[in-house]
């Protein structure tokens, strides 16, 4: 799950972290109160979406009037911002963070992610704030400095100052960094987290360390746990036939494609769109319907692999282990009937009770192909679909 | 020969008179597993599948000798689950469930380590050494005693591979289904060496998916460590970025751990990479002449 920069500012904040003192509105009419409760005549104000490059996109603005923010915020709220990140459609600006201008001296990069590879918290950190760190990791990786956090021990102050006066860092500032570390480290697995980052975390010309943008990225596994994260979940944001997949306990991820799959199994599913293109076709989806293919998930899954008005065809591909596929045939027979399915349908049933299963697809009167292999399968979908166009 | 479990493993289930719990041991002991008992806390003394049921592992391992446990309990749970097996002594902790937070299994993993026990999974199908021995949910017909050693970050893609060297005749000497987490107990390398070692095995089929970099270090340790012949295909060389493909660990990150990526890693080492999921046997059959 991710959280807006204002709410990943709140966490920051709730563990000692400083952050430019801000205001969040969701109305023009809240703006005038907001900048009376911030200092100074010039401030910064940023849209509020999951999405990273909104500088670019015009979503981050520096302004110096009452009227002006006004103005920005009354542009901003209600229309959808379209970044390097987003879709086409751009994601919808619901609140917009309006802050106080930091006078900025240096900008630095402090992030924080599980390394797969070390099995351990690893933080990084670099002077080169403000850019892309993917770039920064390609092109000059010795400017990335890393630690570890150690499970037992915790991040310990003398890590945070080997990474301080790597960065240049220097006088009351090396203090200001161990301090903000501590939290941060400590922050990262009280709340369960992915992935942070503060890019750039600024050194201000008075000296002082501050966070101004940040980022959050919560493990999902971990939500049951993480009760005020969770409160924070935004689903503006998300794919709206995502979350619909959610309730039903199905995978789906929304692709450019017009073919869609309903497949068993995450890995599977991945390899059967793998497949589809190789075969000339483009997945419209992906979506794993696990491991109990009933005839209410099947017709669930149907209607939202529908609901994308760019499919032209489906493939169903289900290697029944422990469930049988004549059982999940009669699901897809039922499915199919129910959800009116009037584009093509190719299905290929594996495993368990297999040719049962197949016989029954082509003993039914619904418009199905049965196909008797993986890539017979893809092939036959791929056919139907361009024979349509 | 075979890996880490043959008939004489004796396995108990964690989570064992819930739902998954007996539906899967009832599964296993049909294939021959040699189940010892199982365990839920409160229910200790029971009998549960003609088996005996205790409160603790501690007392399952004195009862029964277990040197296996596989894991059903649900994911909130799990991380008290595998460390009360290690503590026990058990060697071999597989398991099934899906949903462990990452942190949680970063900590249950450096216990294991230190313990020199070994975790599969989470969020796997388990391992099966054909003929032999079933821990795990997946079906067991399809399998075949025989020489390939099947390695897999995926589940029913584990079972195409399965389908596809027992069609042949080839076989399986044991498969490994390590699981789709960013942290999984055991690695691709740890089952290469385990092939590697094991004179059944002949050649090796491993089945990786995007996400990470597991498989551009087993490229690494194929290259230095493998003499047998490995076949290998990514799964998600369609996946857009940034998204989670269902599994934890399935997400190009940064524009890292693509499938592209992956595959020329293993190239590079000469492994013999297939890029369709159904040539996983026919790769096999190109990589050893067979």
């Amino acid at each position: 799950m991710n959280l807006h920069e204002y709410q990943a500012k709140r966490v920051f904040a709730s563990y000692g972290m400083p952050v430019p003192n801000n205001q969040v509105v969701e109305s023009t009419s809240a703006v005038s109160d907001a900048l009376e409760k911030l200092a100074g005549d010039r401030w910064v104000v940023k849209a509020q979406v999951h999405a990273g490059g909104r500088g670019k996109a015009g979503g981050v603005k520096l302004l110096d009037t009452t009227d002006a923010v006004t103005q920005a915020v009354g542009d901003m709220l209600g229309s959808n911002l379209v970044t390097y990140q987003t879709n086409a459609q751009g994601q919808p600006i619901n609140q917009v963070l309006i802050e106080e201008i930091s006078n900025i001296s240096r900008e630095l990069y402090l992030g924080a992610v599980i390394d797969r590879s070390s099995q351990r918290v690893v933080i990084m950190a670099s002077t080169e704030g403000g850019m892309e760190i993917e770039k920064v990791a390609a092109e000059t990786p010795e400017k990335i400095l890393k630690t570890a956090i150690n499970p037992l021990t915790g991040l310990q102050p003398y890590q945070s100052r080997e990474l301080a006066f790597g960065l240049g860092l220097e006088g009351d500032q090396i203090k200001q960094f161990v301090r903000l570390l501590d939290g941060f480290a400590r922050m990262f697995v009280e709340k369960d987290l992915s992935l942070v980052e503060i890019n750039p975390l600024v050194v201000t010309a008075e000296g002082q360390l501050i966070c101004l943008d940040g980022k959050i990225n919560v493990d999902d596994n971990a939500l049951y746990r993480q009760k005020e994260i969770l409160a924070m979940r935004d689903e503006s944001q998300e794919d709206e036939r995502e979350n619909r997949a959610k309730e039903w306990d199905l995978n789906y991820i929304s692709l450019d494609g017009d073919i869609g799959c309903m497949v068993n199994g995450a890995g599977l599913a991945m390899a059967t769109m793998d497949l589809i293109k190789l075969c000339g076709g483009e997945p419209a989806n992906f979506l794993d319907v696990g491991g109990g293919a009933t005839k209410e998930r099947v017709s669930e899954a149907f209607k939202i692999i529908l609901s994308d008005s760019n499919v032209k065809g489906v493939l169903v591909n289900i290697f029944g282990g422990i469930v049988r596929c004549d059982l999940i045939a009669e699901g897809i027979i039922g499915a199919v009937e129910e959800v009116h399915v009037n584009v093509p349908v190719v299905v290929r049933l594996e495993g368990n009770n297999a040719d049962r299963g197949s016989q029954l697809l082509s003993d039914s009167d619904v418009n199905i192909i049965a196909a008797s292999g993986l890539t017979d399968a893809a092939e036959k979908i791929v056919a139907a679909v361009q024979a349509k166009q | 020969m075979s890996v880490l479990i043959n008939k004489d493993t004796r396995v108990i289930c964690q989570g064992f008179t819930g739902k998954q719990g007996t539906f899967h041991s009832e599964q296993a002991i049909a294939y021959g597993t040699n189940m010892v008992g199982g365990v839920t806390p409160g229910k200790g003394g029971q009998s549960h599948l003609d088996l005996p049921v205790f409160d603790t592992v501690q007392q399952a391992v004195a009862e029964t000798g277990a040197n296996a446990s596989v894991i059903y309990v649900p994911a909130p749970f799990c991380k008290d689950s595998i460390l009360e097996a290690i503590d026990a002594g058990i060697e071999l902790v597989v398991c099934i469930t899906e949903g462990i937070p990452t942190l949680d299994m970063l900590q249950a993993k450096i216990v294991a380590d230190s313990a020199a026990a070994r975790i599969i999974g989470p969020n796997c199908p388990g391992v099966i050494t054909p003929g032999e021995c079933k821990i795990g949910i997946m079906p067991g017909e399809i399998h075949l005693p025989g020489k390939v050693g099947v390695v897999s970050r995926s589940g029913t893609l584990t079972y195409e591979a399965v389908k596809q060297t027992s069609d042949p005749g080839f076989g399986q000497s044991t498969c490994i289904g390590i699981g789709g987490d960013p942290i999984p107990g055991t690695s691709f390398i740890d089952c290469l060496q385990l092939f590697e070692d094991d004179p059944q095995t002949e050649a090796i089929l491993m089945v990786g998916e995007i996400g990470g970099s597991a498989e551009e270090e087993a490229a690494e340790f194929i290259q230095s460590e493998v003499s047998k012949p490995v076949t290998a295909f990514i799964a998600g060389g369609t996946a857009p970025k940034g998204k989670r493909m269902g599994h934890a660990g399935a997400i190009i990150a940064g524009g890292k751990g693509t499938a592209a990526e992956k595959f020329a890693a293993l190239e590079k080492v000469g492994v013999h990479t297939v890029r369709s999921p159904a040539e996983l046997g026919k790769g096999v059959a190109e990589a050893t002449g067979w």
